[in-house]
């Protein structure tokens, strides 16, 4: 992957934050990244760390109280965050399609499966697709034609899973938006639909955000990582150098939290307690938890290049990969 | 009675909605010996019977055939005094981390309640000295966590606390139905490590039902397997993880995302277009229809469980038993 690629979307400086009684929460903080032509780019974290928030920042959906505060997201060139509304809506879907957490349990269980599919195609093109297209686009998720006329509640979790990936891809967008799109299914079922997405994305060339707190399914499905903590982008690399060699602690901490099925080991344990949203601590975000915490963390930690494609907000990062840093013991509550 | 077991589950049948209605359990036996405390993971995807099956320990629902005995008891004829005393030997921790808290109380409230409940302390200060003794257990302390709020607290520390509370009783069962998958990844090994502990340092046996086999493997130490209300395989754990045997199981094991890039999925599965129904009427092994090695003799009756291997290890699979080989 040394070759120069076309990067499809640009992200730089995207902040949102939400108003509250007692002060903006920094859902998503200063987040910059580049998504290239095919790729698949994971966004991993955990509950609360902003990688929903930064989606809908990317997508200008943010709602009240929410806000975009600062940041740029230039989709082939063309910044959405400057555009006006009308224009945004064209780009929404046709360019840029979303496929939201619990997307199987927002299909309408009034209306028929084809007339949904119908419907998203309508509302961004002003035409009604012919039957012919609904069923090509069954098949390439791998559902039979017969759902045509079939109601939400004759499919199992799977197959509605897949039709809001047929939705998403209805209108042949450059980049897709996976918000934790298997994340509510059985393994099996999980499997199925991460292969029917990674089919999709190889036929139709399009690139790929799949947003989950599942390092193992990261790690089978995706080309790079960005891992997210209280807002913050704290490393991005690609897949194998994060899992070989992760620069910073909290990459380290998540993939090591992963129970293997491989080898039974004595379990990872971390300590400590994120701060109040509302009042970050000064410096690097991740310092009360971190195991590696130093007095120089208390400086701003800007994302910085480690390693050829692997970027990393710590200023330890290369202790950590040499294994010279000392661990310290955290206090937990 | 020093050699009956803690837990017997004999047989135990459960349909929902009449003789025609939904096996969500067939059949199942299990049991937990009194003298060795033990963590027997019951796993299978959603729909499989797991959380049924804890329900009917708990005494929530009764059986429609069969006996569940705990220490003597037949769990689904306890008159509402007789539950009482069971709950005290027996407890449960719920997969919701935060909805199993009252926001507008302090943390303190839910060990004031259970305290009360079942008259633990006779003064304040006794009753003080037990929370102090239960937080201790997962490694909290009173003075950090007591006067807070349920939202100042990580859905990890919840869930720790919420099994201070099931220890403070002192049971001998803690039936934990999910208890991490709510959790955020870096905090469940501190959960985990809890139930461990209660098991090896408090004497106390757990059903832990759940969807995970990653944590399972971990800390369990005999896993059950349900496939649509079916016992698939049964065993110890690491017998089970290392080397399953029932072509589900395989297929279950196999799918689990591994952490590991350079270990990706091989192959690819296809799921069957339908939904097959679990009525009271479906004869045969419920996995045929999915099944690589399916033969006409897996859908005459359901497989018995047949020994593969270890001891203890034994799968519900005619590519296991004398019957295929009989019919072929």
């Amino acid at each position: 992957m040394t070759e120069p690629r076309n990067v499809v979307l640009k992200v730089r400086g995207l902040s949102v934050f939400y108003a509250t009684p007692t002060g903006d929460v920094r859902a998503t903080d200063d987040a910059s990244f580049d998504l290239y032509e095919g790729e698949t780019l994971g966004l991993v974290g955990e509950s609360g760390s902003g990688k929903t928030t930064a989606t809908s920042g990317i997508l200008r959906m943010v709602s009240s109280p929410g806000r975009i505060v600062a940041g740029s997201v230039e989709l082939d060139g063309v910044d959405l965050l400057a555009l006006k509304e009308e224009d945004l809506r064209r780009q929404r879907w046709s360019k840029l399609a979303l496929i939201p957490q619990g997307a199987m349990n927002s299909l309408n269980p009034t209306m028929k499966i084809s007339a949904q599919i119908a419907d998203v195609i309508r509302t961004h093109t002003g035409k009604t697709p012919p039957r012919d297209r609904i069923l090509e686009l069954f098949q390439m998720v791998g559902l039979p034609g017969r759902i045509h006329d079939m109601y939400p509640h004759e499919l199992s979790g799977g197959m509605k899973q897949r039709v809001c990936i047929a939705m998403g891809i209805a209108l042949n967008p450059r980049v897709i938006i996976a918000d934790e799109a298997t994340s509510a299914l059985d393994v099996v079922v999980q499997r199925v639909v991460a292969q029917t997405m990674a089919k999709v994305r190889d036929a139709l060339g399009v690139s790929m955000i799949m947003i989950g707190h599942d390092m193992g399914l990261m790690a089978q499905m995706v080309d790079r990582i960005a891992v997210m903590y209280s807002g913050k982008i704290v490393e991005i690399a690609r897949v194998a150098d994060m899992f070989a060699r992760p620069a910073h602690p909290y990459s380290k901490i998540l993939i090591d939290s992963v129970p293997s099925l491989t080898q039974r080991q004595a379990l990872r344990i971390t300590g400590g307690i994120t701060h109040d949203p509302r009042n970050p601590p000064k410096g690097c975000i991740f310092q009360l938890r971190c195991p590696y915490a130093a007095p120089q963390c208390r400086e701003p930690q800007p994302l910085r290049e480690i390693n050829p494609g692997q970027l990393a907000a710590c200023c330890r990062a290369e202790e950590i990969l040499a294994g010279t840093a000392q661990a310290r013991e955290i206090a937990d509550a | 009675m020093p050699d009956d077991p803690l837990l017997d589950i004999r047989n135990v049948r459960k349909v929902y909605g009449g003789p025609d209605g939904l096996v969500a359990l067939n059949d199942f036996s299990l049991q937990i010996p009194r003298d060795e405390p033990q963590i027997v993971t019951i796993a299978g995807e959603s729909g499989s019977g797991k959380s049924t099956l804890a329900n009917l320990v708990l005494g929530f629902t009764k059986p429609t055939s069969g006996q569940i005995v705990f220490d003597g008891m037949d769990v689904g004829r306890l008159s509402s005094r007789e539950m009482a005393q069971y709950h005290r030997k027996v407890q449960a921790v719920f997969q919701d981390p935060f909805g199993s808290y009252n926001p507008f109380y302090r943390v303190s409230h839910v060990f004031d309640m259970v305290i009360k409940n079942f008259k633990l302390a006779d003064t304040k200060a006794q009753a003080r000295e037990m929370m102090e003794e239960g937080l201790n257990a997962v490694g909290l302390k009173g003075s950090d966590v007591l006067r807070k709020y349920p939202h100042q607290l990580s859905g990890g520390q919840r869930q720790r606390i919420m099994m201070a509370r099931a220890y403070m009783v002192k049971p001998k069962l803690i039936v934990a139905d999910e208890p991490v998958s709510m959790v955020d990844a870096s905090l469940r090994a501190s959960i985990l490590d809890v139930m461990m502990k209660l098991r090896d340092e408090g004497g106390i046996s757990f059903l832990y039902v759940t969807h995970d086999l990653s944590t399972a493997y971990q800390i369990g130490d005999k896993i059950v397997l349900f496939y649509q209300g079916t016992l698939a395989e049964e065993g110890n754990v690491t017998d089970v993880i290392t080397n399953p045997k029932h072509p589900y199981v395989q297929l279950l094991i196999d799918s689990v995302p591994q952490a590991d890039p350079t270990r990706r999925w091989q192959g690819e599965i296809e799921l069957p277009a339908e939904e097959e129904l679990r009525t009271a009427r479906a004869t045969g092994c419920r996995f045929v229809p999915r099944c690589p090695h399916a033969a006409e003799v897996c859908k005459a009756a359901l497989p018995p469980l047949h020994p593969v291997g270890a001891p203890g290890h034994r799968a519900s699979c005619t590519l296991y038993g004398p019957e295929r080989a009989a019919a072929e």
